[in-house]
């Protein structure tokens, strides 16, 4: 079965609408790219788009009710909010460390969710 | 009374960066205070948690905490010292310059420097510019106190959004509110075109199907006590709402992104000069302004939309305001003054002066566009005469440009002016 997709190419400020043409879920063609990056960018997008998730954990004792989190690499878009889910579900206590692992396995991903700033205790 | 060669307003990215500037031209850090009315060092990057930070400063991507906590480490490696929770209230030129400020353990502080930077930033534009009719309900937020509230409070303004404005920050808070469960039904933009990066409103938008209104505006707020909803119409080239396009959006909470504004009371009270374009101090090469010995850098300076862009210009600030603390001569530099021009399309640039005595090998003049553009070039010229040009595929208002001049090609010219300008490929 062919499927065309269109998307934006993000790779600068260009914005070339790229689209991409897939047989069997495979990249058959990639058109409306101005350069390499948008090509790489392209299939990866339709094949298997990744984001790294950023957001707010609670917090017990600190000198803020809330540590800033991230996920330590890029997880299945289609998981962000299962990954939003667990991480809002979740409650540390202080102190915390930049970088400190806050969740080992996030929503299955095998992906850590770590703190993104030092939270001192009160 | 304190005695310091250096004082530094701002404890944010600029503010960090022009210290660490300053011991790198020479100053005992020991010379140095910053100033910072926030509880910590950072700035607006603490509640800047998404990512995209530092991409060019450290070749990977950091989130604003992480990225403030790197300078941070520095500051307290070099130990160079700041004052937290202290705000100042004026600075007087002069030269030696006063500066009074105010902290809740030691009251008022008279404070006395050789060079004075600037690094107070920005704030965001407020609604009252925005000519909105009617009520003033609860619900109302710009774009950046909401941020406030999730990213260091962890409480949500609402749990229905339309957002006013595609900036960055608006469309950052489309994507935040929206992983924490509230619905975004519709971000507005005045302009035929979004100011905010295109990888915005790709990951904030498109990935949850928000959206993106151009040339719309809000006409109306319904609501007395809380916002219940928002009128959007289409407006025409002009910008004027067009009858009969109106549509209501229910809504609890309306988020207004609008831009920001440099921050410069402080430089107003001391008399420095400011550009009506910028809204920042009028600087030269030395990014030092109308009055001798202050300098400024960062969102003060004019709005940058790249932090590494800040830290660059910040670093540069701080050495030039190490080599006017060390400098014995008090007469001025002397020399070939000549005059930076932004024309066609080129809406200002930083510096507008620079003076041949002082000018380094390399010098970088950053300035932006007043529209978009596509297959241009960005040309030089000593008078009338092109020095080089530089091709470009789009330019775009809110993409901060910069070329560097060599001073081996103005050495000996008998110019005064150096125009920066637009022209067709
Ligand atoms: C709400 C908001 C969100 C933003 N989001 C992004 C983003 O996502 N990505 C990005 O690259 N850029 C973003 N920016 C732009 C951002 O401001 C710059 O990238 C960078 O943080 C500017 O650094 P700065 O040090 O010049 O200003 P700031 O970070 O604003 O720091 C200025 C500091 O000066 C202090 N100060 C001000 N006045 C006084 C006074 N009188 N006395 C003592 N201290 C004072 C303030 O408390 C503050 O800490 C955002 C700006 C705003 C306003
Ligand atoms: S394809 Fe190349 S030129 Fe086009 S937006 Fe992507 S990176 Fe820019």
């Amino acid at each position: 079965m062919e499927e065309k997709k269109e998307l934006t190419c993000i790779g600068c400020p260009m914005g070339c609408q790229i689209t991409v043409t897939l047989k069997d879920n495979m990249v058959t063609s990639v058109s409306g790219n101005t350069c390499k990056i948008g090509d790489t960018y392209a299939r990866e997008e339709v094949t298997d788009p990744r984001r790294t998730v950023t957001s707010i954990m609670k917090v017990d004792g600190g000198e803020l009710p809330v540590v800033s989190v991230k996920t330590k690499e890029s997880i299945p878009k289609g998981l962000m909010f299962g990954v939003m889910e667990e991480i809002g579900a979740v409650k540390v206590n202080a102190p915390i460390a930049i970088g400190q692992i806050l969740i080992e396995n996030v929503a299955g991903t095998g992906v850590a969710v770590v703190a993104t700033r030092e939270i001192k205790e009160k | 009374m304190i005695r310091k060669s250096l004082v530094i307003i701002g404890g944010g990215p600029a503010g960090m960066a022009a210290a660490l500037g300053a011991v790198k031209g020479g100053l005992a850090p020991q010379e140095i205070l910053i100033l910072e009315r926030d509880k910590r060092l950072g700035g607006i990057l603490n509640q800047c948690i998404h990512n995209g930070f530092g991409l060019h400063t450290f070749k990977e991507e950091l989130t604003g905490p992480e990225y403030a906590a790197r300078y941070e480490a520095q500051i307290e490696e070099k130990q160079i010292p700041y004052k937290l929770e202290t705000m100042v209230m004026s600075i007087r030129e002069g030269e030696e310059k006063e500066i009074i400020a105010m902290n809740g353990r030691e009251g008022i502080l008279e404070i006395y420097a050789k060079a004075v930077i600037l690094a107070m930033g920005c704030r965001e534009r407020p609604r009252g510019a925005l000519n909105i009719p009617g009520y003033r309900p609860a619900g109302i937020y710009s774009a950046g106190t909401a941020q406030y509230y999730v990213n260091m409070e962890g409480k949500l303004p609402g749990k229905e959004v339309v957002i006013l404005g595609s900036g960055d920050i608006g469309l950052i808070m489309a994507r935040r509110m929206t992983l924490e469960g509230a619905k975004v039904k519709a971000v507005a933009e005045l302009m035929p075109y979004s100011g905010g990066l295109k990888r915005n409103i790709v990951q904030c938008l498109q990935d949850f199907d928000i959206p993106l209104l151009l040339s719309h505006t809000v006409v109306d707020i319904k609501g007395k006590e809380r916002v219940e909803g928002v009128t959007i119409a289409q407006v025409d080239e002009k910008s004027v709402p067009i009858p009969g396009t109106e549509e209501f959006y229910p809504c609890d909470t309306l988020l207004l992104s609008c831009g920001l504004i440099p921050e410069n009371e402080l430089s107003l009270g001391c008399g420095v000069e400011i550009s009506p374009v910028t809204g920042g101090p009028v600087v030269n090469e030395c990014l030092e302004t109308s009055k001798s010995g202050i300098f400024a850098c960062g969102n003060v300076l004019h709005v940058h939309d790249l932090v590494d862009y800040v830290s660059g210009e910040a670093l540069e600030a701080g050495e030039r305001a190490a080599e006017y603390v060390l400098s014995e001569e008090d007469s001025g530099p002397g020399g070939q003054e000549l005059t930076v021009c932004g024309e066609n399309g080129v809406r200002y640039t930083v510096p507008s002066t620079i003076n041949m005595n002082r000018m380094k090998e390399t010098q970088t003049i950053r300035f932006r566009v007043g529209r978009e553009f596509q297959g241009v070039k960005v040309s030089v010229y000593l008078e009338d005469t092109l020095l080089r040009s530089i091709p470009k595929k789009t330019m775009a208002p809110g993409e901060m440009e910069k070329v560097i001049l060599l001073k081996k090609d103005l050495e000996g010219k008998e110019i005064q002016r150096i125009r920066i300008t637009i022209e067709e490929a």
